[in-house]
Parts: structure tokens; sequence; C-alpha cells
């Protein structure tokens, strides 16, 4: 095999207001022609950023330095930016990104969008490249290529706007293709679709890929080498076999402890202590060893050597040995309590939508819940899982009372909702939602943040010591009792939404995606304060989700949703194992897991 | 599209005669016109007199309804000052305002926007810190005061321009100018913002990675999407030169629909100033209605819902 790719010492810089970001450092890849480079890292760890200085798309003032960058023996440091794009991006190398919504442009067809590259660079005439692209629309399962021609994005959903952009770098037929977050913004069905879809073409084409992903699980099923990021440098790299069955580097060694994984019996997650580092200064030593159980004092004193750990796989730690103490996963400290009464419960609800085209279209009606039954018990965690648009959402909305649903009856502990007032049910269940940077205000203090539905509902006395326990029960250290929320990483902040949906002690909260914008290792600590307070409180929790391994770890009970409706209802072990609807099982199929677990490699070793 | 369109017109029509209702009222609870026509020191009689003359016994909303029934005609009723149809001095002036009018809105298009483009592809340059400057001067100088100083410029220290009448489109350069001025600082940020955001959007890093640059990127893929909020705007601040016009007018003695505001008003003339309340009206509704058919037909995102 000849290589594709290969990348030296490449750094990238960006300049801020407040100092010199670095977000990439020091880093060197390589990809053999017709491979797979699976790059994975947490959020900031400068993965998107190197794909980025790769194809010339830095953010304006990024400054990009590298001792070797080649593509197929040509060094791309040599071109200008003028032959750069007219020979490299697009011809050569193709990537499509994260967000198929608004990676297309709005305000043109899909067959402008697909055949302008080549047209312009004179490779096709109009007719020519108007049939290749229908080819490829077809090619990447998109029906009717033809009619879909003249469409606009905004008419296709979020899956075959990916589909779309696959084919469109496909138009030039690159030598390598980087997809970065190529299915982030999808449901799982769809992301199994499109994966497999870029890996048929990858091997139809003898492309070489790279694949960004923050979801390790992605990256182990389809890409034979790996390259793990940690604050802008790649810590260990080597075959994906090699890297995720027996990780050399005690980051990648956390990371794969922190996964809920579907595969094995739930147990606590390995959390990460501390937080991601700043890249605003660069660090003499490790970049990891802040966080690292196994770092000494040289760690600190120089950067770590690289050492080879077999054939091809590299890591950059001072350990010659992969540390092998690994802590034994100890068990959930909550247990499955004995069903109590039902706290919430929604009879045959249904809510109707009605939306028009335009500002005198037709009149339309959307069923987004079709006659639900769903009972939440005190002491119990349920999960309720579906895709986007299955109505899980609206569901949540109308059991907190903040929604009025079409028909059907909500009632709390036997009390129809209609007539709790606003305190009274506020103080019975509380939301925890998705995002935790704009669910907070900015310009409130902790300590005012988590006290507020106590002054709500005039029990400010008390709020004092509430407030310190609440603080107490999520693990939030008192000293940030007067911080802002800015001044708070992720994780931190979601427990601070946490702390104060318990501040008012409630029967029960309910909680929208409460990790689906947290990287691993974050989610994992929330995972795990869930568990804690199940332990140390009894709470009775909804948990919505999108993710399969995040119910199997946390979820006594399990409701699938599709189309407003719940199609499956049961115990999480029994509809995991033997799922009977065919949703459900579709569902299973498509989460990505990985094919072994870590842990049977090493008991093998 | 087509009945997307029918019915705007109507809401635009609708919208023109709510105005002109409002107008009508608020014109004749102001001013006492017979008064106004018959002068200061007339006795009762006289004013009675005229009064009755001119159907001003009438209770107002049977005048109203008189006066519409006529425009519904194309009868905007006679100017008590210059004894002659309204309609017809109305369209003998239009002619001088609507060419003041689009030139103006064309100085502006064609400073604001090219400036807005420049300073949003150069952020922080010292480009674009000149077309700041500029904005904040624009906004800050009075219309009139900045007409007096071209006048005192072009027209007396470097003559180059004249300053006063309509009769060649020299005549016009100034006060297309002026007028044009005002409407920069709008146009411009509203470009330059739209363009930024646009060139940070995700489908421009698309563009760029199917190897578009420079300006076929620009023109390919960021100009529509950047320019779709300056239309509306556009068609609004074209609305603003008519009544912009008022101003500029007199300070350039052109006889324009303006001017003929200026005096109908000092001179209590109210059919005329009704029919060109209800003129400007129009226009400003036409212009919003033409903004909205614009941006439907250059977005599919309105247009296919």
């Amino acid at each position: 095999m000849t290589r594709l790719l290969d990348i030296q010492g490449l750094s990238v810089s960006l300049p801020l207001p407040n100092g010199t970001l670095h977000a990439v450092r020091d880093v060197s890849l390589s990809l053999d022609q017709g491979g797979t480079l699976g790059i994975v890292g947490e959020s900031g760890s400068g993965k998107s950023m190197s794909a980025l200085a790769l194809m010339r798309l830095l953010p304006r003032g990024a400054d990009c330095r590298a001792t070797r960058l080649a593509l197929a023996g040509q060094d791309l440091r040599d071109l200008d930016d003028r032959s750069f794009t007219r020979q490299i991006a697009g011809p050569r190398i193709g990537m499509i990104f994260q967000e198929p919504m608004t990676s297309l442009n709005p305000v043109y067809t899909i067959g402008r969008q697909m055949t302008e590259g080549a047209v312009m660079r004179g490779l096709l005439s109009g007719a020519e490249a108007r049939r290749k692209a229908i080819d490829l629309l077809d090619r990447v399962g998109i029906p009717d290529p033809e009619g879909r021609m003249g469409q606009y994005p905004h008419q296709m959903s979020g899956g075959q706007r990916q589909r779309v952009m696959i084919a469109m770098t496909l138009m030039l037929d690159p030598d390598l293709l980087i997809a970065d977050e190529p299915t982030t913004a999808l449901d799982v069905t769809v992301q199994a679709q499109i994966l497999d879809l870029l890996d048929d073409l990858r091997r139809e084409r003898q492309m070489g890929m790279i694949l960004i992903s923050h979801d390790l699980a992605v990256v182990a099923e389809r890409s034979d080498h790996v390259a793990v990021m940690y604050g802008g440098e790649i810590i260990e790299q080597g075959a994906s076999q090699a890297v995720l069955r027996a990780p050399a580097h005690p980051y990648t060694q956390s990371l794969l402890q922190a996964i809920p994984q579907l595969g094995d019996a739930p147990a606590r997650l390995g959390a990460i202590p501390g937080t991601v580092p700043s890249l605003m200064s660069q660090p003499l030593g490790c970049v990891f060893a802040p966080r690292c159980a196994h770092a000494r004092a040289e760690c600190t004193a120089a950067r770590p050597p690289e050492r080879q750990h077999g054939p091809d796989h590299y890591c950059l730690c001072v350990l010659t040995t992969p540390p092998t103490g690994r802590r034994m996963a100890e068990p959930l400290r909550a247990h499955a309590e004995p069903v109590g009464e039902a706290v919430i419960s929604a009879r045959a609800v249904s809510q109707v939508f009605h939306s028009r085209k335009g500002l005198f279209g037709p009149k339309r009606e959307i069923k987004a819940l079709n006659k639900v039954d769903l009972t939440l018990k005190r002491g119990e965690t349920l999960a309720l899982i579906g895709e986007s648009g299955s109505g899980k959402s609206t569901l949540a909305r109308i059991l907190l009372g903040l929604a009025t649903p079409t028909s059907g009856e909500v009632t709390m502990l036997g009390r129809p909702v209609a007539e709790l007032s606003g305190a009274e049910r506020a103080g019975f269940v509380q939301p925890i939602f998705q995002d935790p940077y704009s669910s907070l205000n900015p310009r409130r203090r902790l300590s005012e943040i988590i006290a507020r539905p106590l002054v709500l509902r005039g029990e400010k006395e008390r709020a004092d010591q509430a407030v310190r326990d609440a603080m107490d029960l999520v693990r939030l250290p008192k000293r940030l009792l007067h911080a802002y929320p800015s001044q708070l990483s992720g994780g931190q902040r979601q427990r601070v939404a946490i702390a104060r949906a318990l501040v008012t002690r409630p029967e029960a909260l309910i909680c929208d995606e409460p990790t689906s914008a947290l990287d691993v290792s974050v989610q994992a600590q929330i995972l795990n304060l869930l568990d804690d307070l199940r332990a140390e409180m009894g709470l009775t929790c909804l948990i919505i989700t999108h993710d399969m391994a995040v119910v199997h770890q946390i979820a006594d009970r399990v409701a699938v949703m599709y189309q407003g409706r719940i199609v499956e209802e049961g115990a999480t072990a029994q509809v995991l194992s033997h799922p009977s609807d065919a949703y459900t099982i579709n569902l299973l199929a498509a989460a990505p897991r990985f094919e072994t677990k870590p842990e049977e490699i090493e008991v093998a070793e | 599209m087509l009945r997307y369109i029918a019915l705007r017109g109507l809401l635009a029509l609708l919208v023109a005669f709510t105005v002109s209702l409002a107008a009508f009222f608020l014109l004749n609870v102001a001013t006492d016109p017979a008064q106004a026509i018959a002068g200061e020191d007339a006795t009762p009689d006289v004013v009675e007199a005229i009064r009755a003359r001119y159907g001003l016994d009438q209770p107002m909303p049977v005048r109203y309804a008189e006066w519409l029934g006529g425009v519904l005609q194309g009868d905007f009723g006679e100017s008590y000052y210059w004894h002659k149809p309204v309609a017809e001095l109305v369209v003998d002036r239009a002619d001088e305002t609507l060419t003041l009018a689009f030139s103006a809105l064309a100085v502006t298009i064609l400073i604001a926007i090219p400036l807005g483009a420049l300073a949003a592809l150069n952020p922080n340059s010292w480009i674009d810190r000149f077309a700041l400057g500029v904005a904040v001067s624009a906004q800050a100088v009075p219309n009139f005061w900045l007409g007096l100083i071209m006048i005192i410029l072009f027209g007396v220290m470097v003559p180059i321009f004249p300053v006063s009448g309509d009769d060649t489109w020299r005549h016009f350069v100034l006060p297309a100018f002026v007028l044009g001025a005002s409407s920069v600082p709008a146009v411009m940020r509203l470009t330059r913002t739209g363009l930024i955001e646009v060139m940070g959007a995700d489908y421009i890093r698309t563009a760029r990675a199917k190897g578009f640059r420079g300006w076929p990127l620009l023109q390919r893929h960021a100009l529509r999407n950047a320019l779709l909020p300056v239309i509306s705007v556009l068609a609004v601040q074209l609305g603003q030169k008519f009544g912009g016009s008022v101003i500029t007018e007199s300070i350039f003695a052109i006889n324009g629909l303006g001017r003929l505001a200026l005096e109908s008003i000092l001179g209590a003339d109210i059919p005329t100033v009704q029919m060109l309340i209800f003129v400007f009206a129009i226009v400003f509704v036409a212009m919003n209605l033409l903004a909205d058919i614009l941006n439907a037909a250059l977005d599919p995102r309105i247009r296919i819902g």
C-alpha cells in the first residue's frame, strides 16, 4: 500500500483577545491509500482543528505550522492558496461536516450545489455534471434523484442532506475524504446507515478516509487506525483493535471506562477527575498529568517520550508498560427499589399541533402524542427513549405541567395536574434540561440560581441552608457558591441544574437529555451522580434520552417511543436483551458498540 | 406564488386605507380648514360661508365617505389653494420626486453595499474602521445641514453643480447625495453584519471545502444570502426618501411632491395634504410588498414552505 497522507509536526495556534490558544500541538498522522483513520477526542481536543488545518479552512488569523504535510508524496506546504483551492480542496480531498442542516446553502438547488465544483473547474460540462450528480444521488440512496436535483435543502431531512453532502464531495472523486463528526447531529438509525454508506463508498473507490468523532464506539467500528487526541496532542495512536482493546495511555483507558457499554452489566463509570486543560498556555510536561491517576514527578517536568507498544502502536507517556492496576469496575450503588406508588401518571394523553404552510396555506394537523399511558413510580428511574420527533420532549413538557394536552389526563400522586397551583407543581416535579450552557441565567450567581425555586415559593428564610445541602448532594464545592455560570465547566453547570431541581425536595425529576450535550468523561460524572442520588435519597426520575447505552446504564424500566406512541415498555434488562417491537429491535441494532469488550481481551492476556 | 402576491397586495391596500382614514380624522381635528382658508382675521360670516361652500359643515364620517368615493373614481377633490384638481397637481410634480427618490436610493446602494461588503470581508481593518466612521458621521449629521454644506462646497466654493432648481440631471446630483447619505448607515451596517454572519456560515465552509474562494465564493454563495435582509431595509428606506424629500426639496428648490406637501400644509390645503399622505402611504406599502415578493423570489424557504 502506498502512503496517501503524511503529516509531521502539525501545530495550530489561534490569537485570541486574552492570549494565544494552542489548539493543536506537534501532531503527526499518516494514512495509507484506501485506509481509514479515526480521530477521537473530547471537545476542544483539537481533532477538528487538525482536519481544518489540512483543508486550509482555519479561522482568520490562525497560525499553522508543520514540518511535513504531504498528500501522495506532494508537499502541500509548497502550494499557494490559489493553487491549493484549485487542485486540492475538492478534487483531492473532500470534506463533510457535522451539521447537515446548515452545511448546504439554503437558497440554491441541490443540483446547482452539486454540479458547480466540477463545472467551475472545467472538468465536466453542465450536462455531464448533471448526469453524474443524478447517478451519485442514486448511489447514496436518495429516492427520485432526478426530481431532487431541483429541490432545496430545506425540503429534505437531516439524513438526506448528509447523503447529499456525501454525494457532493464525491462529484470531484477525491482520494481522501474527511468526515468531521458526520453523524453526531443525526438519529441512531440514520447514523448507522450513513456510516455504512461511507464504508461502502470508501471500499468501492479505494478512497482514504479520516473519521473524526467524539464517539469511541463509532470509531472502533469503522476505522483500521485510530488516533486519540487530548489537549491538542495525539497521546496515543495505532491499529484500532490494539488501541481500543489494550489502551496504553492512562487517558485512553479512563475514557474507555467512562463510556456506558451495552454489553456489560451496568456498573459505576470511571469518571475522570478534573476538567479539560486550558490550551492558553503550553504545558511543560504531559498534558494529561493533572488528571492522571498514575502521574509522577517526571510527568510535569518534561514532555513525555513517544513509546512503542506493539507494531504500529505508539503512546505519549512516561510509563514503559501500560498501567495494569486498573480499578475494577465498582457495582452501582443504587438498587432497584421495591415498586412504590405512582408519582406521576399520564392516561391516554394526546397532543395535536396545528401548523400552516406559509401565511395562508392549508391547515395541517400533527399528532405529536397519540393516547400515551405512562406511570412513574416512587423510587424508580424510568427511561423514555426515542428518536427526534418521536414526541418524547412533548410528553416531558406535559408531565411537567408546562403544557396542557389536547386530551387525556396527568395526575401527580392521584391529583389532576390542572388542579395544582404553579408553586405546588414546582414542589412536586422539577426539570433538568439538555444544554447546561443555555439553561442557566448567566447574570446570576450560583447561590441565587439554586435558591430561586425556594424564593419563588416564599421560603426565602430556609433557602441558605437548602442551597448548601443541595450543593452537597451534587458534589459542588462551597467555594463556587458565589460564582457565575460562565466560570464553570459543562459538568459543573449540569450539577447546578440538578441542585436547583433538588432544592425544593421534589417528588420526581424529569431530565430531558441530561448528558447529551456533555463530553464522555463528564457524562460519566453526571450518570454516577444520578446513581449516588438514587442510593442516598431514593430519587424518582424520568430520563429522556436517545442513547441506548445511557438507558442500559441507569434505568430500571424503559419506554420506547415512536411516532407519538409508546411501542414497548418493560424492565430495562428485559427490553434490551429481548426486544419485542420491530422498532426497538431496529434501534438496538443501530446503536454503535464495541465488538468485543476491552476487558475480555485483558483477561485473555 | 401568485396567490401569495395577490393576498399580500390586498393586505397592502387595506393598510393604505387605514392610514388615509387616520390621516383624515387627525387633519380635521388639528385644524379648522374653513378658518385657515378664510384667514385669521376673517369674520365669522365669511368662515361659515366657506364652510358651507366646501361641504365642511357635514359630519366627518360623511365627508370621509365622500372623499373615499371620489378616490375610488380617481377624484381626490380640488385644492383649496391652487383651485385645481389635486390629482393633476400631484401628477404634475411626481416626476421630480420620483427622480430624486430613486437617484437617492441609487446613491445609498452604490455607497453602502460595496462599503459594507468590504468592511465585512476585512473585519477590523482600516477599511472597516473607515466604514464605521462614515456610518457614524452620516448618522450624526442632520440632513438639512449636510445639504447646506454641500451647497457651500460644490455650489459656492467649487461651483461644479447647480444648487437650485430641477431642470437638468446635474441639478439632482447634490440633493440625491444628501438624501441618499441619510440611509447609508443603516444599509451599510446591515450589509456588513449580514455578510459577516454568512461568511461564518457552515455552507460557506462547505463551499470552501469544494474549492471556492475569492470572488466566485462571494458571488455564488454569499451575496444572495447576505442581501436578503438588506432588500427589506432598502424598501423601507425608499419609502423614507419620499417622506424625506420634504426637507431636501425645500433646500434645493426642487418643485416636487415634498415641496407641494410643505406648501399645502402651511396653507391648510387639506385635500392636497390628504392625497399626498395617501400617495406616500401607497408608495411605502407598495415598496414593502415589492420587498416581500423579491425576498420570496430569492429565498426558496419562503417560496416553498
